[in-house]
């Protein structure tokens, strides 16, 4: 190879094909050969329900996660919070195209991010939640991944093949994030005064919403019951374990703060949010709206 | 990151080499500002291997890098220019030697 540029090798073209190529285009279909079948004894409206709750909270804080474009306090991070957003919406990709399968109404993966109302979504308030400053959406991301990690280990053994073959795939993405966020929370927290204290406050305001992503809805139940789903209040021990090594490496305090509580009894995955959800939707869904079944 | 020294405004420079899935030699590129050296590892990974280039990452401080110099250009390359027996030209090379 005469160049020793790797965007130069990856744009040679070659008539021998992909085994010419130095770097990868291997690219894999995470759905290669699953089938998409519903299984047998797993109900499809709850199967639609459930896959619209995860891939909801993967779809909502990839939104939150690309507001950081142009705003991170470093290039380096800023790239780094897009690609986990992009990871995220790809789960969510996957996910709501299930539930619309699952649940037979037939509606495509767009038609659910861009065509429901607030309280149709299902996402858990964590992720609605507004970015708040750099320590605070890092305090944010350490939760979410830490029990989604420990959620999809777990569901890549579902009864529902492609639920398990996305959770296979989004494990590996949601190491790296836990990875990501606690290295930003051990270096904050044990960092100066200033990043300290900004990282002691942001995982005090994200820790009351922790309880409601551990908090089994009856979907779940009854799916878990089935081999389909994961019952998240099995996740709690796992994910207390890995919050407190986190925050024992930074020097803070896990924060012994109540969960925040549901409204009425309805949270979240029952489609009642908080009031920065409306704003978030607007400014997601706006353009699908105003120029509904344009493509590119 | 518990040490001593004073915070410092700008992060250092590190050089990053990623090596292919078909098992090459680490190539070189590019850089970036990472404070400590498991923080250039993760950045690498984001900025570099996003297009699903390399099985394998270094990073380098940059400081750690000693290169040679614009103006010393003449003396230590220029002599190889005319060395034409150095080069395995006078061989024929099998068409499926990949690399050369």
């Amino acid at each position: 190879m005469s160049d020793d540029h790797v965007y130069l090798s990856l744009a040679e073209t070659s008539p021998e094909g992909e085994a010419r190529w130095a770097y990868g285009t291997g690219f894999t279909d995470p759905l290669h050969g699953v089938d998409t079948s519903l299984p047998a004894g797993v109900d499809g409206a709850d199967l639609g329900a459930y896959c619209l709750m995860l891939g909801d909270d993967a779809l909502v804080l990839a939104q939150r996660l690309t507001e950081w474009c142009t705003r991170a306090p470093e290039l380096e991070d800023e790239v780094a919070l897009a690609n986990t957003g992009l990871d995220l919406l790809g789960q969510a990709r996957l996910l709501l195209a299930r539930a619309g399968q699952a649940d037979g109404s037939g509606r495509s993966e767009d038609d659910l991010a861009f065509l429901r109302d607030e309280h149709e979504f299902r996402n858990v308030r964590l992720v609605e939640l507004p970015n708040g400053d750099f320590a605070h959406s890092t305090a944010r991301l350490l939760l979410f991944s830490c029990a989604r990690l420990a959620l999809f280990r777990r569901l890549a053994s579902s009864a529902d093949p492609v639920l398990a073959a996305v959770a296979a795939k989004g494990a590996k993405e949601l190491a790296y994030h836990r990875e990501y966020a606690a290295a930003w929370t051990v270096r904050l927290g044990d960092g100066t005064e200033l990043s300290r204290e900004r990282m002691r406050r942001g995982l005090e305001q994200v820790v009351p919403y922790l309880d409601e992503l551990l908090t089994p809805h009856p979907v779940e139940l009854r799916l878990a019951a089935s081999g389909a789903a994961v019952d998240p209040s099995v996740l709690r021990a796992e994910v207390g374990e890995a919050l407190a090594e986190v925050c024992a490496a930074a020097g803070l305090d896990v924060p012994q703060v109540p969960p925040l509580a549901a409204v009425g009894g309805r949270a979240g995955r029952d489609g009642v949010h908080t009031e920065a959800m409306g704003r978030l939707l607007a400014e997601m869904q706006c353009v699908a709206r105003a120029h509904p079944g344009a493509v590119w | 990151m518990s040490d001593t020294t004073a915070p410092r405004a700008d992060w250092p420079l590190y050089e990053v080499f990623v090596r292919s899935k078909r098992g090459l030699n680490h190539v070189h590129v590019g850089s970036l500002h990472a404070a400590d050296d498991r923080m250039a590892l993760l950045a690498a990974r984001d900025l570099y291997t996003r297009r699903n280039e390399g099985v394998s990452l270094w990073v380098v401080p940059s400081a750690a890098i000693t290169a040679s110099a614009p103006d010393e250009k003449d003396p230590f390359f220029a002599p190889s220019g005319d060395k034409v027996y150095r080069h395995p030209t006078f061989y024929d090379i099998p068409e499926d030697v990949p690399h050369i």
